[in-house]
C-alpha cells in the first residue's frame, strides 16, 4: 500500500476529448443584453442625428493657455452618422453571435467610444462655442477624486471581508468637518487631516457595530449614513450656520502647478495641473495596490475576507485584520469626503456627497474589488459627470436636469449589466463568529 | 466541522404556529425602550457640547460644577420637553403625531415588506416622490366629483410609487443588479425629474416662474378625519399594515416572500421563482412607498386653513429615509412597523415644536431615529451600557433583520 | 486507558499528546464528557464515532479553536494550554481539516505561508513562499505546484495543499479529521499511504473517521467515542459488526433489506442530454438513459463530475442546453421546478441546509415547501394554517420527526431530523420519480437506517429513484442498477455486484472492460 505512487499535481489534467466550452444561457443573455443596449444607444444616436446641424468644434486648450492648440472642426451630422452606424454595427456584432476571443471587448469599446464621440459632437454641433476637451479631461480627474478615494476605502473594508456601504456617511461627515476645521485653523494640511480622523472615526463605528456586534452591513451602513446625515446636518444647524463667517469659509485647496510637467500641451493641464487632493488620490492608488498584493498584511486581509476560519486557523487574529483594514479603509474616505468642501468651494452644505459614495460603491464593485480597474471605473463615472456640466453651458436642446442626471442613469446602467455579474470576496458581509 | 447538535428540549405545550417566544418578543421590546432612552441621552449630550453658551459654562466643571451642569440641564430639559409636549402633551400634538405617522408607517411597511424577501429597499424615496407627483397631478388637472377624484388620485399615486418600485425590482431580479445601489440612484432620478416636471407646463402654476405646481382641487384632498391635520390617510395607513400583515402571514404571496427572503436557494428548488418574487415584493414595496408620497400632496397641511400643499421639489421630505428606521425599528413586521412610525412620527412633530419652542434644529431627530436603530440593531452593546438589563443572555435581535439582503 | 498512564508513569513523563478528562458544553449539551486520549509517535491511532458523536468538538479543542470547559492537555507530560490556533501550532499540532481551510482564490504557496509569510518590513517574499513549497513537497513526496489556484485543483490535490500546510509548521502531531469523505478510492489509497508513511517518519496521527473500513486498514490503536463520552478501545483486527456496535452502542445492519427490484415501465427518458455551466463548460455531455417505475438507479461518482449538475436540471432550477428529458412521455426539460414538481418529481437536494430547508421557518412550513400553494394547504391566496398544521403532524408521527411540536423553527432540528423533513415532504405526495442527492450525508446511522428504508418503500410502490451518491456504501446497499460518471459522461451503467475495485476505476474514467481487467486497469491507472 506504502508503494501506491501519487500522480503528479497541478491543475486538473486537460479534460477529455470530447469535454468542450460552449456559450452558456447566462452568458448567452449577457451578451443579448449588451448587443440590444448597445443598438438602442445606435438608434438614439440616429434620433439625434435628425436635429444635428451645422459645425462642432473642439476646444484642445483653455482660453488661458500659453501654448494654444487648434480648435478642431467636424461636420456634424456625417460624424454623428457614423457613430450611428458603427454603434448599430457594433451592436448587430453582439447580437449575431459570430464575434469570437478578442472581438466581443473590441465592438464594446468601439460602441462605447462611438456613442460618446456621437452625443458630444451631437451636443456641440451648430454651437457658437467650441468644446472644451482639455477641461472635460482635467475636470474627469477632479470629479473622479473623490470617488476613487471612495472606492478604494470600499474595497479595502471589503477585501477584508466587511460590506461598506457608509462611503456616503463617511464623505459627508469627513466634508463637515474639513470645512470646519479648515475655517478655525485657515490651514489646508489640518482640515485634510481632520477629514481623515473623521472618516477614521466613521469607520470605527463600522467596525463596532459590524465586527463586534455584528449587525448586519448593510443595515448598518444605511444607518451610518443616516447618522452621519443628522449629526452634520443637526451641528450645521446649530453652530454652522449661526457662524458661518468662522466656522463655514474654509481656504480651498488650489490646482498645483508642477514645473515644466505642467507646461506640456493639452496633457499638462490636465494632469500635472490639479490640486494635491487629486495627486493623492494616484499615490493611493498605488499605494493600496502595494499593501494588497505585496504585503503579509494585505495576504491576511485578503485571506480574511475570503475565508475566516481558515485565517483563524493559522492563527491569525480576524478581528484585529478587519479592524485594522476598515480603519485604514477610513483614512482613504476621510481624504474623499475633503474634496466636497476644501476641494470645492470651502463651504458645507447639507447632504452635499448626493450619492457619490454609493457611486464609489458601483466603481468598486464593477471594478471587481481592483483598486486599479476600480480607479478606471471611476474615472468613467467622472467623465460622465464632467460631461453633463460642460454640455449645460453649450446649451443643448436637453433640459439640464436631464444632463444631472446622466451619472446615475450611467450608474445603473452599469451595474444592470454591462460588466456582468461580478465575484465579490467570498466572506464579505458575513460576519466571523468563532 | 460538524456543529454541535442544539439539544432539543422539552417545549411548551404545542400550539398552532408559535413563530417566536414571547420572551423573544418582550427582550425586543425592553431592547427598543432602552435604545429610546440611550438615544435621547446621546442627543442630550450633542446638544450640550454644540451650544457654544452651554459648553463654555463646562470651563467651571471643576470650580463650580453647578454652572455648567445646570446649564446643561436648562437646555436639555427645555428642548425635551418641548419635544414631549409636541409629541403628546395636547390632543392637537396627539393628532399631529398621528398624521405624521401616517406616512411613516405607509413607507416603513414598504421598506419592511423589502427586508422580509431579502431586498434593501432604500428606494422608498423616490418611490414616495412618484406618489407625490402624480398624486398632485391628477389632483389639479382633472375635474372629478368628491370621493372619486381623491379615489382616482390615490390609484394614480400609488401606481406611481409601485412602477418604480417594480423598475428596480426588475433589475435585481433580471440583471442581478444590486437593489441597494440601484434604488440609490433611482432616488435621484426621481428627484431629476420631479424638478423638471415643475418646469413644464402641464405642472408649473401659471404665471410662476419658481417651481411649484398649482394646489390641487378639494376634491383631490384626503379629508380630515375628526378635525385639521389628521386624515384619512392615518385610517389607510392601518389598513395598509394589516393588509400587509395578511399578506405576509397568512397568504401564499407572503410564503414565498418570506422564503425567499430566508433562503432563497431552497425557496427556488422548492419552485418559487426567485425573480417573479422579487418583482412583486418591490412593486408592493413601491405602493406603499407611493402611497406614503402622496400624503404630502393630497394631506391637509398645518396651518388655520388645513388645505394640501401644492407640491414643491422637496415636498416629501425624507419620508423614504425615514422608513428605512421605522422598518428596522419595527423589525420589518406590520405590527411593530406602526408602533415604530407613531414613535417617530411623534418625535417629528416633537421635533417641529422643539425647532419653534426650543429653539433646537429639526435635524436632531434624525440623529435620535439613527441611533435608536443603531442601538436597536446592537442587543448586545446596549446590555454592556445597561448592565441591569441583562438577564439571560440576550439573543441576536439583528438576526431579525435581512438576511443575506446584502448578497 | 488507565492502564497505559500507569504503565508510563513508572518511568520518565510519557512521550507523545495526552487528554485527560476533556469536556466541552454548549448550553447544556455536553458534547464532550471527561474524555481520555493519548497518541504517542510513530502510531495512528484512530478516532471512531458517529456524526455528532463529539470528534471534531475535541479536535477543535486540541487544536485552540474551542476552550474546554474541564481536563487537560498534555504533551510530552506538560500541561498545554491553547487559547487560540497559533499556540496549538507552535507546540507542533496540524490539523488537516475536513473543510479545508484553504482560501479557493489563492495559490497553493499564499495557502501554506499564511499566517508564517516570509518576508521583511512587511513585505510578502513570494519566492521564498514558492520555495518552501517545493522544498517540502519533495521532502514528503508531496507533489505540489506552487502557484496553482486552490479552486482549479482536485479535491484530492486540494488535501496534499492541507496536509503540506500542516507540515510547514513542523507538526509533530498531526489530526486528520475525516479526510476521506471527499476522495475517490484511489485517492483514498494513496492517502492512507501518505499517513502510512508520515507515521514511519515518528510522526503521531489522530485519524477520525466514522468508515469502518478505513479504521480496519489502517490504525494501530482505535478508540471509539459515542455522545460525547469513551465508549472503549478496540483492536485493528476487529470485524466490521464490532466495530459498528460498539460505535452505534446496539447491532446495527449494514445491509438494507430489500427485494429484488420488479422493473416496470419507463418513467424517466433522458436523451442527449447537454448542460452547460455559467462559466461556458460541458458538465454534462450528451448522456442518455432511462430509469423505470420501481427501480434504483445510482449514479456513483466522485463529486463534481456532472451528478449535482444532471440532477439540479431534472428539477428546472439549472437550464439544459440541448436533449430531452420526458417524464411519463411527458417532456419536461424546459419546465420549472414548480411545474417539474407538478409533473411527479420530488427532490431531495445535495445540500440540505443550502437548497432543501429553510432554518428561519417552522418545520411545518417546511413540510409544505414545495405545496403550500395547493389545495388543501392553500385557497386562492390564502393559505389554510389548520391544513398545513394537521398535514405537519401527520409527517411528524409518520417519520418519527423528533421535535416537541412542529411549530418549531427548522433550525432546531438535528441533521438527521431535518433529513427526515425533507424526504417526508418529498414522499407524501405520489411520485414518477424521485431525484436523491446524498440522501443520507451528515446523517446518523440510525437515521440512515430508516431513510434507506423509506426510499426502498418509494421505489417498491412503483417510483422510479434516481439516487446521487459518492458513498460506495449506500450505492451497493441500494442500487439496482449502478450508472458511473466521470467528467460529465456516462462511464458505464452495471449491476449493483460490480466489485468495489472497478466501480472505483470506473469513477476515475475507465471504461468497465478495462476495469475488469485487472492488469490493463492497474497499469492505466500507475502510469
Amino acid at each position: 500500500m506504502s508503494t501506491t505512487t501519487i500522480p503528479p499535481a497541478g491543475p486538473q489534467a486537460p479534460l477529455s476529448a470530447t469535454q468542450h466550452y460552449v456559450e452558456s444561457a447566462q452568458k448567452r443573455r449577457s451578451r443579448l443584453s449588451i448587443g440590444a443596449l448597445i443598438v438602442a444607444v445606435g438608434l438614439l444616436l440616429v434620433y439625434l442625428a435628425f436635429s444635428t446641424s451645422g459645425e462642432a468644434h473642439f476646444a484642445l486648450s483653455n482660453v488661458f493657455d500659453e501654448v494654444q492648440l487648434p480648435t478642431i472642426s467636424v461636420p456634424g451630422l456625417p460624424v454623428v452618422v457614423t457613430t450611428a452606424v458603427l454603434c448599430l454595427l457594433a451592436g448587430a456584432g453582439f447580437l449575431s453571435g459570430r464575434l469570437r476571443n478578442r472581438m466581443p471587448a473590441l465592438a464594446g469599446t468601439v460602441g462605447g467610444l462611438a456613442f460618446l464621440i456621437g452625443f458630444l459632437t451631437w451636443g456641440a454641433a451648430g454651437r457658437d462655442l467650441p468644446f472644451p476637451v482639455s477641461n472635460q479631461l482635467a475636470g474627469t480627474l477632479s470629479v473622479a477624486t473623490p470617488l476613487i478615494l471612495g472606492a478604494l476605502a470600499g474595497i479595502l473594508c471589503e477585501r477584508s471581508g466587511v460590506v461598506n456601504v457608509a462611503i456616503e456617511g463617511q464623505f459627508l461627515a469627513a466634508a463637515f468637518s474639513a470645512a470646519v476645521v479648515g475655517s478655525l485653523t485657515r490651514s489646508i494640511p489640518i482640515a485634510l487631516i481632520s477629514a481623515m480622523l473623521t472618516g477614521v472615526v466613521m469607520s470605527a463605528l463600522l467596525a463596532l457595530f459590524s465586527i463586534k456586534y455584528l449587525v448586519d452591513q448593510v443595515v448598518l451602513g444605511v444607518v451610518l449614513n443616516l447618522l452621519a446625515s443628522g449629526l452634520t446636518g443637526f451641528l450645521f444647524d446649530q453652530l454652522v450656520q449661526p457662524n458661518s463667517a468662522t466656522l463655514n469659509r474654509s481656504p480651498i485647496m488650489e490646482p498645483i502647478r508642477i514645473p515644466l510637467l505642467a507646461d506640456i500641451p493639452f496633457f499638462g493641464p490636465i494632469f500635472f495641473s490639479q490640486t494635491i487632493l487629486a495627486y493623492l488620490a494616484a499615490v493611493c492608488v498605488a499605494v493600496v495596490w502595494f499593501l494588497l498584493f505585496r504585503t503579509t498584511w494585505g495576504l491576511r486581509v485578503r485571506a480574511v475576507g475570503e475565508h475566516p476560519k481558515a485565517a483563524d486557523t493559522v492563527g491569525i487574529n480576524v478581528y484585529a485584520i478587519r479592524w485594522s483594514a476598515v480603519l485604514t479603509a477610513g483614512l482613504f474616505a476621510g481624504l474623499g469626503g475633503a474634496f466636497f468642501t476644501i476641494g470645492s468651494t470651502g463651504a458645507f452644505v447639507k447632504d452635499m456627497t448626493v450619492g457619490n459614495g454609493f457611486i464609489a460603491l458601483a466603481a468598486l464593485i464593477m471594478g471587481r474589488w481592483h483598486p486599479i480597474w476600480a480607479t478606471v471605473m471611476a474615472l468613467f463615472f467622472g467623465f460622465v459627470t464632467q460631461m453633463a456640466s460642460q454640455l449645460q453651458t453649450l446649451s443643448t436642446p436637453v433640459p439640464s436636469q436631464f444632463l444631472l442626471l446622466l451619472p446615475y442613469v450611467a450608474t445603473i446602467v452599469a451595474v444592470a449589466g454591462l460588466i456582468g455579474r461580478t465575484r465579490a470576496p467570498a466572506a464579505d458581509g458575513t460576519p466571523y463568529v468563532k | 466541522m460538524s456543529a454541535p447538535v442544539p439539544p432539543v428540549t422539552e417545549g411548551p405545550p404545542p400550539t398552532v404556529a408559535v413563530r417566536r417566544p414571547r420572551t423573544l418578543r418582550w427582550r425586543e421590546l425592553v431592547t427598543s425602550v432602552a435604545a429610546l432612552f440611550l438615544a435621547l441621552f446621546v442627543g442630550a449630550l450633542l446638544m450640550v457640547f454644540s451650544d457654544p453658551a452651554v459648553a463654555s459654562q463646562f470651563a467651571y466643571l471643576f470650580t463650580a460644577p453647578a454652572l455648567p451642569l445646570g446649564a446643561a440641564w436648562v437646555k436639555v430639559s427645555t428642548a425635551y420637553s418641548a419635544l414631549f409636549i409636541g409629541a403628546v402633551g395636547s390632543p392637537a400634538a396627539l393628532v399631529e403625531t398621528a398624521a405624521q405617522s401616517a406616512a411613516l408607517i405607509c413607507a416603513g411597511l414598504g421598506v419592511g415588506l423589502g427586508f422580509r424577501a431579502g431586498l434593501f429597499n432604500i428606494g422608498a424615496q423616490g418611490q414616495a416622490i412618484w406618489g407625490a407627483t402624480i398624486a398632485a397631478w391628477i389632483g389639479f388637472t382633472f375635474q372629478l366629483p368628491y370621493g372619486i377624484h381623491m379615489l382616482v388620485a390615490v390609484l394614480g399615486g400609488v401606481l406611481g410609487g409601485a412602477i418604480w418600485g417594480g423598475i428596480a425590482g426588475f433589475l435585481k431580479a433580471k440583471a442581478g443588479a444590486h437593489e441597494v445601489i440601484v434604488t440609490i440612484m433611482m432616488n435621484y432620478i426621481a428627484a431629476g425629474l420631479m424638478a423638471w416636471l415643475l418646469t413644464t407646463a402641464a405642472f408649473q402654476r401659471p404665471g410662476r416662474t419658481d417651481p411649484i405646481a398649482p394646489e390641487v382641487f378639494p376634491t383631490a384632498a384626503l379629508p380630515s378625519l375628526f378635525f385639521g391635520r389628521l386624515h384619512l390617510g392615518f385610517l389607510f395607513a392601518l389598513l395598509a399594515a394589516a393588509g400587509v400583515w395578511w399578506l405576509l402571514e397568512r397568504s401564499t404571496i407572503g410564503f414565498a416572500i418570506r422564503a425567499v427572503g430566508a433562503n432563497p436557494a431552497a425557496a427556488a428548488t422548492a419552485g418559487m421563482s426567485v425573480a417573479r418574487t422579487t418583482i412583486t415584493t418591490m412593486t408592493l414595496a413601491g405602493a406603499l412607498a407611493g402611497l406614503a408620497g402622496l400624503m404630502s400632496t393630497l394631506a391637509p397641511g398645518s396651518g388655520f386653513d388645513p388645505v394640501p400643499v401644492p407640491l414643491t421639489i422637496g415636498i416629501v421630505g425624507t419620508v423614504g429615509f425615514d422608513a428605512i428606521t421605522v422598518a428596522l425599528l419595527g423589525r420589518s413586521r406590520p405590527l411593530g412597523t406602526v408602533f415604530a412610525g407613531l414613535l417617530f412620527g411623534a418625535l417629528h412633530a416633537g421635533g417641529l415644536a422643539m425647532q419653534s419652542l426650543a429653539k433646537t434644529p429639526f435635524t436632531l431627530t434624525t440623529v435620535l431615529q439613527a441611533l435608536i436603530v443603531l442601538f436597536v440593531a446592537a442587543p448586545a452593546l446596549v446590555s454592556t451600557l445597561l448592565p441591569f438589563l441583562k438577564q439571560r443572555k440576550a439573543p441576536a435581535v439583528a438576526a431579525a433583520l435581512p438576511a443575506g439582503a446584502s448578497k | 486507558m488507565p492502564q497505559t498512564a500507569a504503565d508510563d508513569s513508572s518511568a520518565a513523563p510519557p512521550r507523545g499528546l495526552s487528554l485527560r478528562g476533556i469536556t466541552k458544553r454548549f448550553g447544556t449539551f455536553v458534547a464532550n464528557d471527561a474524555v481520555d486520549l493519548d497518541v504517542r509517535p510513530g502510531e495512528i491511532h484512530c478516532l471512531l464515532g458517529e456524526n455528532g458523536a463529539g470528534k471534531s468538538t475535541l479536535m477543535n479543542v486540541l487544536y485552540g479553536l474551542y476552550a474546554p470547559d474541564g481536563g487537560q492537555i498534555l504533551i510530552d507530560g506538560q500541561p498545554q494550554h491553547f487559547a487560540n490556533p497559533k499556540q496549538a501550532m507552535a507546540a507542533g499540532i496540524g490539523m488537516v481539516h475536513q473543510h479545508f481551510m484553504l482560501v479557493q482564490v489563492f495559490s497553493v504557496a499564499e495557502n501554506v505561508v499564511l499566517g508564517r509569510e516570509p518576508g521583511s518590513l512587511g513585505a510578502l517574499d513570494m519566492r521564498a513562499a514558492r520555495s518552501r513549497v517545493k522544498e517540502l513537497s519533495a521532502r514528503y513526496n508531496l507533489p505540489l505546484e506552487p502557484d496553482a489556484i486552490i479552486e482549479d485543483l482536485p479535491v484530492g490535490v486540494q488535501q496534499r495543499v492541507e496536509i503540506i500546510k500542516a507540515l510547514a509548521n513542523d507538526a509533530e502531531y498531526l489530526i486528520f479529521d475525516e479526510p476521506t469523505a471527499v476522495l475517490t478510492p484511489q485517492e483514498i489509497d494513496e492517502l492512507m499511504a501518505v499517513m502510512a508513511s508520515l507515521r514511519d517518519e515518528g510522526k503521531a496521527i489522530v485519524f477520525i473517521t466514522h468508515k469502518l473500513r478505513e479504521v480496519r486498514a489502517i490504525a494501530d490503536r482505535i478508540t471509539v467515542i459515542r455522545r460525547g463520552r469513551i465508549v472503549g478501545q478496540a483492536e485493528p483486527g476487529s470485524s466490521e459488526a464490532e466495530l459498528a456496535e460498539l460505535m452505534v452502542g446496539r447491532a446495527v445492519s449494514l445491509t438494507v433489506d430489500k427485494q429484488p427490484a420488479t422493473v416496470g415501465e419507463t418513467r424517466l427518458r433522458v436523451k442527449d442530454l447537454t448542460i452547460v455551466n455559467p462559466a461556458g463548460a460541458v458538465v454534462v455531455d450528451r448522456i442518455s438513459f432511462d430509469v423505470h417505475a420501481g427501480e434504483i438507479l445510482c449514479v456513483a461518482g466522485v463529486q463534481g463530475n456532472g451528478q449535482s449538475e444532471l440532477a439540479e436540471a431534472l428539477l428546472g432550477v439549472t437550464p439544459v442546453s440541448s436533449g430531452t428529458v420526458s417524464l411519463d412521455g411527458v417532456d419536461i426539460h424546459s419546465l420549472s421546478p414548480r411545474e417539474t414538481i407538478a409533473a411527479g418529481l420530488g427532490y431531495v437536494p445535495e445540500d440540505r441546509q443550502h437548497d432543501g430547508f429553510i432554518g428561519d421557518f417552522t418545520i411545518a412550513e417546511n413540510l409544505v415547501l414545495n405545496q403550500f400553494h395547493r389545495a388543501p394547504f392553500s385557497k386562492g391566496l390564502s393559505l389554510d394554517l389548520a391544513a398545513i398544521d394537521a398535514f405537519a403532524q401527520s409527517r411528524r408521527s409518520e417519520f418519527d420527526i423528533r421535535t416537541p411540536d412542529v411549530s418549531h423553527l427548522g433550525s432546531s432540528l438535528s441533521g438527521g431530523n431535518a433529513q427526515k423533513v425533507v424526504l417526508a415532504r418529498e414522499l407524501s405526495r405520489p411520485l414518477a420519480l424521485l431525484v436523491a442527492s446524498q440522501p443520507t450525508r451528515g446523517v446518523d446511522v440510525g437515521a440512515i437506517e430508516f431513510l434507506h428504508k423509506r426510499i426502498v418503500a418509494a421505489r417498491d410502490s412503483g417510483t422510479a429513484v434516481l439516487l446521487v451518491s459518492t458513498e460506495l456504501e449506500e450505492v451497493e446497499a441500494l442500487a439496482d442498477r449502478v450508472m458511473v460518471m466521470y467528467r460529465g459522461q456516462i462511464v458505464g451503467i452495471v449491476g449493483p455486484q460490480t466489485p468495489r475495485d472497478v466501480l472505483g476505476l470506473m469513477m476515475a474514467g475507465v471504461p468497465y472492460e478495462e476495469a475488469t481487467a485487472p492488469a490493463a486497469g492497474q497499469q492505466e491507472v500507475s502510469s
